[in-house]
């Protein structure tokens, strides 16, 4: 292991950061593929029904049969599709999906971050790289050239837009408390107390718009089959319509992460149960979180459009600046 | 160095597809390569909070606002109707404008005294470089953004706040400064008044 690590500690900078991007890569996809399983396990234990079971034991293989069938189907594009934009925008939805990896600590040992890059702006990088994922959406639906993909796109750019101003907010609320935008310092702010204890409004907040950012039920009208057919990925089939499904649940992840790093302590443990390495404590808190949203989802029905904007605009957004400027304000008079 | 030309050449020709481009989806496709290519240039730079800034509020706001707008518009794939070919006619004071341009940068470069260049623009984007005072951190970019530069700041928040009442006077449907249900109910009375008068005749 000591052998190992030195060898490592030699290598030039462009490998081990390769390396690392090899093997988080893995672990990102592997992770996609089996919440999207347990996502549809835990949704037919809530609705009373086996899920999938008849791939392997348990159904532990349907993520690779569901990838074999994805490659192997054919790939349309409409002939009123722009072609070029029509090829793009599900590698902007992936790319910038995988990009915020970049910048995520996961654990720490001995004073090294587990993360290919400590930024010391990393929250700030995060909020810039997911707020292009936006146009993977957006001219994914307009290039198909039909109505519904147009639909579901134009809804999905002015939820993302109105519900990422809140999230902002909710975020400048923890990098008062912590002083730092470095996610690592962040996390090394909450040693003593966990953000989502001052920050209870700031973590509602940041829940919700969370759930209206990756467009997941409740809020999941881009998509919403009932009156989109499939929304803004209507016209895609294959590995394009592939790349915006492994974008969805992987920004899913990303989101789990982010709440973990800001508000749940990242991989500090609680009570002080130390025992338990850092990025186990770390991979429980995600996994929490993204059970919350499979619950979410299978217990919640879908806003009413005018009703969501309504909220985000009327109710969200002055709550996240009232949280913003009370806790500024607290921050500030305790000097 | 090699950086810096290979930024500039992906700027450079990303604006000019900008304003090219026929489709006016493909122009906000290439700005939002040129935002990109602009940001990185910023961080080889040390500004590494312009650089997030800069995508954060261009390519994450302002643009995807542009792309709904267009998409809206331009609903359909095709591109907008061919116009009168105005470019010829743009080109001489075009070429007169690029002419000023060089000649003033000639100009300051010439009588510039040279400056201590930044000996190294590596780390800014690691390890505690944030924590102290380096330029384009983010404690030094708030600190010059709230001191020096407090009144500029404030002026253009003033502005952009007159920007957003005018939209809102312009393209809001409801009256400013007059009460919705006492307008609406106004509206109603006149309504059954005259249905009530075209009745009686």
């Amino acid at each position: 292991m000591d052998a190992l690590v030195a060898t490592l500690n030699a290598a030039p900078l462009w490998l081990v950061i390769l390396i690392k991007s090899a093997l988080l890569l893995l672990v990102v996809v592997t992770t996609f593929a089996y919440a999207m399983l347990f996502e549809r396990k835990i949704l037919g234990w809530m609705q009373l029904r086996p899920g999938p079971n008849r791939v392997g034991p348990w159904g532990l293989l349907q993520p690779a049969a569901d990838a074999a069938k994805l490659i192997l189907k054919e790939d349309l594009t409409p002939k009123t599709a722009d072609p070029l934009i029509y090829r793009l925008a599900p590698f902007i939805s992936l790319i910038t999906a995988f990009a915020v990896y970049a910048v995520i600590p996961f654990g720490e040992n001995n004073g090294s971050l587990w993360a290919i890059g400590d930024v010391n702006a990393g929250i700030l990088l995060l909020m810039a790289i997911s707020s292009i994922g936006v146009y993977g959406i957006s001219l994914g639906g307009w290039a198909s050239g039909s109505k519904y993909p147009l639909l579901g796109s134009v809804r999905a750019t002015a939820q993302m837009i109105s519900y990422e101003l809140s999230m902002s907010m909710s975020f400048v609320g923890v990098l008062i408390l912590a002083g730092t935008t470095s996610l690592a310092g962040i996390v090394h702010a909450q040693a003593s107390m966990w953000f989502f204890i001052p920050q209870c409004f700031g973590f509602l907040i940041y829940v919700i718009t969370a759930v209206a950012e990756t467009n997941r039920t409740p809020f999941d009208l881009v998509e919403a089959e009932t009156e989109l057919v499939g929304g803004f990925h209507t016209e895609y089939s294959g590995l394009r319509f592939g790349s915006f499904f492994i974008a969805e649940y992987v920004n899913m992840l990303t989101v789990a992460c982010i709440a973990t790093l800001l508000f749940l302590g990242g991989w500090n443990a609680p009570f002080g149960l130390t025992m338990i390495p850092g990025i186990l404590w770390f991979v429980m808190k995600v996994g929490a979180f993204l059970f919350f949203y499979m619950w979410l989802r299978a217990t919640l029905p879908r806003f009413r459009y005018d009703r969501l904007m309504a909220f985000g605009w009327k109710i969200l957004l002055p709550a996240a600046t009232l949280n913003l400027i009370i806790t500024a304000l607290i921050v500030a008079l305790r000097g | 160095m090699i950086g810096f030309f290979a930024l500039a050449i992906v700027l450079i020709a990303s604006a000019v597809w900008t304003v090219a481009a026929r489709k006016p989806v493909y122009s906000v496709v290439a700005l939002l390569l040129h935002f990109a290519a602009l940001a990185a240039l910023y961080v080889t730079l040390n500004a590494e909070f312009l650089a997030v800034t800069q995508i954060i509020v261009y390519s994450g706001a302002i643009l995807v606002l542009f792309l709904f707008v267009i998409a809206l518009l331009s609903s359909g794939v095709a591109a907008f109707a061919q116009g009168p070919d105005r470019l010829p006619k743009a080109a001489i004071p075009a070429g007169f404008a690029v002419l000023v341009g060089f000649g003033l940068l000639a100009f300051g470069l010439a009588n510039a005294t040279p400056q201590a260049t930044a000996t190294s623009n590596s780390g800014s984007l690691h390890g505690a470089a944030g924590l102290a005072n380096v330029f384009g951190s983010v404690a030094d970019f708030g600190k010059a953004l709230f001191t020096t530069h407090l009144l500029p700041f404030e002026i253009t928040a003033l502005i952009l706040m007159v920007a957003v009442i005018g939209v809102v006077l312009l393209a809001g449907d409801v009256t400013p400064f007059v009460s919705r249900t006492a307008d609406t109910k106004r509206v109603k009375r006149e309504m059954r008044e005259a249905i009530l008068k075209e009745g009686g005749e």
